[in-house]
């Protein structure tokens, strides 16, 4: 099948020095990648770079990044604004600390959908909860009503994921939207993500230094060191027997638990 | 006569009271020994209580109720300079080694301090120092350094080097490798299994990572809501678990 989004021997610079060297990667529909890499290894920056959340000094200096057949470091903010959101969704560290902490959830959630298609309250109301409850919250309405300081930060992660869900993206990029819960509510965070590829065939690429969460869900998986791929393929291949010396040192340092 | 252990917890507690709110119950009346060379792992879920655990052994907070002995001496109500002595003893090493040094100090100024205050020289220390960091696996230059100068792994390093400074018997490790990569925790787990037997070091590890706990520590308790709920080898622990909590915890690691 064709590819959604393609990399194509990506460079991206702050300020004019180079933190990322040649990336590239397809990325198929209702494919989950996954990118791991220790702190400073880029990983971040790669998906930030498509998303164009570089900031002033970030730029891709080299190569392309295709979405359906657009270039997406050449579109202006204004063409970017329009693709973030309802074809790109992101999902952030600390989705809790990504919302405003004196409104409900429900009227930022609203406000983030109005700014992209017209929609009613009601109708929004509706697919709001419709989405909350295939993510696991059963009462919908109880969340929308709520200030995100009143859920826990594994309700807060999983009301993110709800956010960028909400306007059916065709691709999810997540930020290590695991990192910072009990292992017990990553499971759950990583099962909603499944959940999500299963019912809307969404693409996924999710950032994370946790192999386990890897493991648990990327079909492929990319390795980054220092700004560039160490190794790229098959998740089973990669994790179980991997070709490159540093993928070796990283798999044998994880801990894994005997059972 | 048996062995006497060098930590022994009874009954410890303790309830955070704030105005307008309810009491909470923060460590709810455990109790646990731990024996001179052995490495006792502590888990459980954010919230549970381990770092106040942490906190109240070692007088950082005031316990509510219960008693803490130190090799066989009561360290509940030590203050000033009999506190300080009990510090010989017992030493700790924080989640955040940055954070952990004072900024405007150079590590080597805190790895020497408790030296300082016990009455060694400078030149003495600062020849131990050197002796440390090597120790540690850091060059003897590091002593110049400040803390924002050294990447996170190499300041844990330097806190490992400031805790064993005064030699003491008892670590207590706080998260002590939660922030650092893997391939950088790996290499600082290496160095405490290292000093633990050249010291004949006894460990309270604290830690969120089971099968971290699995792999260095002797014995392990599981914490949930303030309560120790189960107790064992780490094996035994993670292949049969007894307490429904810990079930549900072992069945959630991917």
């Amino acid at each position: 099948m064709a590819e959604i989004l393609r990399y194509d021997r990506v460079d991206i610079a702050y300020n004019g020095k180079t933190v990322i060297t040649g990336v590239s990667f397809d990325l198929r529909p209702g494919e989950i990648l996954g990118i791991v890499g220790e702190s400073g290894s880029g990983k971040s920056t790669v998906i930030k770079a498509a998303m164009g959340l570089l900031g002033p000094s970030g730029q891709v200096t080299r190569g392309d990044i295709f979405y359906k057949g657009k270039d997406l470091p050449d579109l202006s903010p204004a063409e970017m604004r329009r693709l973030n959101g309802p074809e790109l969704g992101m999902i952030f560290q600390s989705a809790g600390a990504s919302f405003c902490p004196i409104r409900t959830v429900g009227a930022q959630l609203y406000e983030s959908m109005t700014e992209h298609e017209r929609v009613t309250k009601a109708d929004f109301t509706h697919r709001a909860c419709e989405l909350l409850q295939k993510i696991g919250f059963e009462d919908g309405m109880r969340i929308l009503n709520s200030y995100p300081f009143e859920l826990s930060g594994g309700m807060q992660q999983r009301v993110g994921i709800a956010a960028a869900m909400l306007m059916n993206p065709s691709i999810l990029f997540a930020d290590e939207p695991t990192s910072a819960l009990d292992v017990s509510v990553q499971k759950q965070v990583v099962e909603e993500m499944l959940l999500v590829r299963e019912a809307f065939g969404t693409s996924i690429v999710i950032v994370t230094h946790n192999i386990g969460v890897i493991g648990a869900m990327a079909d492929n998986v990319m390795v980054m060191k220092d700004g560039r791929m160490v190794e790229y393929g098959e998740t089973r291949q990669v994790l179980d027997d991997p070709r490159e010396a540093y993928t070796k040192t990283l798999m044998a340092a994880v801990p894994r638990l005997k059972r | 006569m048996p062995m006497q252990p060098i930590l022994k917890v009874e009954n410890l507690t303790k309830v955070f009271k704030s105005n307008g709110r309810p009491d909470f119950t923060a460590v709810d009346h455990i109790g646990f020994e731990l024996m001179p060379g052995e490495c006792l792992g502590l888990i459980g879920e954010s919230g549970s209580g381990k770092s106040t655990v942490a906190n109240l052994i070692t007088r950082l907070t005031d316990m509510s109720e219960g008693r803490v002995l130190l090799d066989g001496r009561d360290i509940t109500r030590l203050s000033g300079s009999a506190l300080r002595e009990a510090y010989r003893q017992m030493q700790m090493v924080f989640q955040t080694p940055t954070e952990s040094f004072d900024p405007r100090h150079t590590l080597g100024d805190g790895i020497g301090e408790s030296l300082r205050n016990f009455g060694a020289c400078r030149a003495e220390v600062k020849k131990r120092v050197a002796a440390l960091l090597t120790q540690c696996g850091l060059p003897a230059e590091f002593a110049d350094r400040y803390p924002h100068q050294v990447s996170g792994g190499q300041c844990q390093r330097a806190a490992i080097a400031r805790a064993i400074a005064i030699e003491p018997r008892l670590l207590i490790c706080d998260e002590a490798t939660s922030a650092l990569d893997v391939t950088i925790q790996k290499e600082v787990i290496a160095l405490l299994g290292r000093l633990r037997e050249a010291m004949h070091l006894s460990i309270l590890f604290i830690c969120h990572d089971i099968a971290l706990v699995q792999q260095f520590c002797d014995r392990v308790m599981v914490m949930y809501k303030g309560k120790i709920v189960e107790e064992g080898v780490p094996d035994e622990v993670i292949r049969n678990p007894k307490n429904d909590y810990t079930k549900r915890l072992i069945e959630s690691i991917l």
